[in-house]
């Protein structure tokens, strides 16, 4: 690990209130460039909380997110609108995937361009050579991505008519069209099979290299954690109980108690 | 066709149906004594009992051979085909398009006068329905209050012209203007709000802004309304009645092309695509970027503007407007024009705000039932064709690394 590099996000004691229930509970973290880490946690432990709280769709109660891209100054994150953001470099899938259902899979990607885009409604109006060539740009440049993710020959469906696994696909190359340096997954394996899931860790790994990305990801498939993950963070009930390499992760006892319980003799 | 099930089924509806009938045809009141009439109520029984019985042996009949059988569906298909062919083939479509423009063009000069007043109304019910559909068919936010943009864009005109005596060149921007600023206005509160919250505080909105209409009586005339107000000029021309109501006609003509003209091409653009995100999902479009806040208000001001014009054009056209002419019957009356025509789509929401301006005209005979034969309609349309007469066209963006084996 280079411990010299500068972290692309710093999460400083992060807690979320909902009323008397406290989600999260002073949560730390930090990730540096190129980087995938893994956060995972049983059910309800506050994972994606913690996902809605650093890209603003929740307000943290407590706690401060620094976010910058490599070799730039952190800013600070908390209390940011969702849509500044993700114009900031942060982009997101949904563990319950939420797809434009009715727009095609390329108006989809095209979407996730608005950010990067500027022709205002004056400019729809005229359709100026600018405006065309802008359009266009987006177009291609969406068809690009949905090459990268596999989806090329689906570009003209309709997003609701592709296979689970697509979708999943499909919310990843829309989150790339925002330009992103940090990349959220909420579980992106879950309902694939294990045929979709290797090639979903191959994809990963390969728009790390390709995007120059950093990676945070909620997921429940250990063997894709493990494998593909170079930390990984493990939450319960609100707070972070551990975090490492996966092979310190693997043999934390406390980790170990938090997924299968505590014998009475242990 | 006569199963046992079927027969007894038939003859649940049809006594539930002459249940629900006995009060409103059963009953006369004659000299404040009831009287009844039983024959009556068992004709239409009788009628029920048939119409169940073919309509439920039509489809057990049609639904097994699939959708592909019978004549109702047959002729559908050619339909459908025909209009695939329209829209994929630009040189079809631009000569349909150039017949319709060539004879609207040409109408005024064969119909009566009434049948042009008629006909620029319905051009005005376009604007409207579009002008919705922005806000309703692209961006999904369900409005019941859109008459109240309408009203405020006639009002405008009429009361710029009654105080300041400004003139309609003048009022058609300044309506649009203020217009855009009521949608603003009702959209700022509404901001969070969607579905069904937010079809009830733009039910509000809408009759307040009628209230304010009739009970702010010094100002704006009250129920009375504001009279006499001027025609269009003609750079200052002089025109008879007659020449007037044609020249109104095109106005309103032009106004109707230029609307779709603009909402087509807001629909095909990023704004576009952002209204339609909103539409599907708040929260994913939050997430990709855009200003839910922005493009909200965005979506109230493209959508109240074309009402604002098609007010000004309404009280020239009249030269006399009151509250009545924006109730809330209207607002509901444009809505079903959205819906009829399909959510989002520019020639179904044109062709559907026609014909429902039209056919009532042209069923004068049945005025009666007019409400009977719309809600009919609509209840006939929702089960067979939710998505509207024409479901919204899904443009086609070429990606330039396809663009030449696509194009051969």
């Amino acid at each position: 690990m280079h411990t010299n590099q500068k972290p692309i996000l710093e999460v400083k004691s992060l807690s979320k209130n909902f009323g008397g229930l406290r989600a999260l509970n002073d949560v730390d973290m930090y990730i540096l460039p190129k980087e995938i880490v893994a956060l995972i946690g049983p059910n309800g432990a506050g994972k994606t909380t913690f996902f809605n709280c650093v890209t603003g769709i929740y307000i943290p109660t407590e706690g401060e997110v620094w976010a910058g891209r490599e070799g730039q100054e952190l800013k600070q994150l908390n209390g940011v609108a969702p849509h500044e953001i993700t114009r900031f470099g942060l982009a997101r899938t949904f563990q319950n995937i939420r797809l434009f259902s009715s727009m095609t899979v390329l108006e989809n990607v095209m979407v996730g361009r608005h950010t990067r885009t500027h022709s205002g409604i004056l400019n729809a109006i005229f359709r100026g050579p600018a405006f065309k060539k802008e359009e266009q740009d987006t177009v291609d440049r969406a068809y690009d991505l949905l090459k990268e993710v596999g989806l090329e020959k689906h570009w003209k469906e309709e997003a609701c008519n592709l296979p689970y696994g697509a979708q999943r696909r499909l919310e990843i190359a829309r989150a790339l069209a925002t330009e992103p340096f940090l990349l959220f997954l909420d579980e992106p394996a879950a309902g694939m099979n294990p045929q979709e899931t290797v090639e979903l860790k191959e994809l990963v790994l390969d728009l790390r290299e390709r995007f120059n990305l950093s990676i945070l990801l909620i997921e429940h498939d250990m063997g894709m954690v493990m494998s593909l993950s170079d930390r990984i963070y493990v939450m319960e009930y609100g707070s972070r109980i551990a975090y490492g390499t996966p092979d310190e992760i693997r043999h934390n006892p406390q980790v170990i108690r938090a997924y299968l319980g505590e014998s009475e003799d242990a | 066709m006569f199963t046992a099930k079927r027969l007894i089924r038939s003859f649940l509806i049809s006594i539930w149906f002459m249940i629900l009938v006995f009060p409103i045809v059963g009953i006369k009141i004659v000299k404040r004594a009831p009287e009844f009439f039983c024959s009556r109520v068992l004709i239409i029984g009788a009628i029920t009992f048939v119409l169940a019985v073919l309509w439920s042996w039509y489809f057990e009949v049609y639904k097994d051979k699939g959708p592909s059988n019978g004549a109702f569906s047959r002729g559908y298909q050619k339909l459908s085909v025909f209009w695939q062919t329209i829209v994929d083939d630009k040189r079809t479509a631009l000569k349909l398009i150039l017949i319709l423009f060539i004879a609207f063009m040409i109408l005024p000069v064969f119909t009566s006068m009434y049948q042009t007043t008629v006909y620029s109304l319905a051009f005005l019910y376009v604007m409207l329905a579009l002008g919705l559909n922005i806000i309703v068919g692209i961006a999904g936010q369900l409005v019941l209050g859109y008459a109240a943009f309408y009203a405020v864009g006639a009002y405008t005109y009429a009361l710029l012209n009654q105080y300041l005596g400004l003139g309609f060149w003048v009022c058609l921007p300044i309506a649009g203007f203020i217009t855009v600023i009521a949608g603003i206005l009702l959209a700022f509160p509404v901001l969070r709000l969607r579905g069904d919250y937010l079809a009830i505080v733009t039910l509000g909105f809408g009759e307040i802004v009628r209230l304010l209409l009739i009970n702010w009586a010094n100002f704006t005339g009250g129920n009375r309304g504001i009279a006499n107000i001027p025609r269009p000029g003609l750079f200052g021309i002089e025109l008879s009645t007659e020449a007037t109501t044609i020249y109104v006609y095109y106005l309103c003509l032009f106004a109707a092309i230029i609307t779709i003209v603009i909402v087509a091409r807001l629909v095909n653009s990023r704004v576009g695509l952002a209204l339609q995100a909103l539409r599907e999902d708040e929260i994913a479009s939050e997430a990709m970027g855009i200003d839910l806040r922005k493009i909200k208000l965005s979506a109230f001001a493209l959508g109240s503007c074309w009402a604002g014009f098609a007010g000004v054009l309404f009280a020239a056209r009249n030269s006399y407007i009151n509250p009545t002419s924006f109730t809330f019957m209207d607002s509901a009356m444009i809505l079903s024009m959205v819906v009829l025509g399909g959510m989002g789509s520019i020639v179904g929401v044109t062709l559907a705000a026609l014909v429902l301006t039209l056919m009532p005209e042209y069923l004068r005979a049945f005025s009666e039932y007019r409400m009977l034969i719309f809600g009919l309609l609509m209840v006939t349309m929702m089960v067979f064709r939710p998505q509207g007469i024409i479901p919204p066209a899904k443009r086609k963006y070429y990606p330039t690394a396809l663009q030449n084996e696509e194009k051969n």
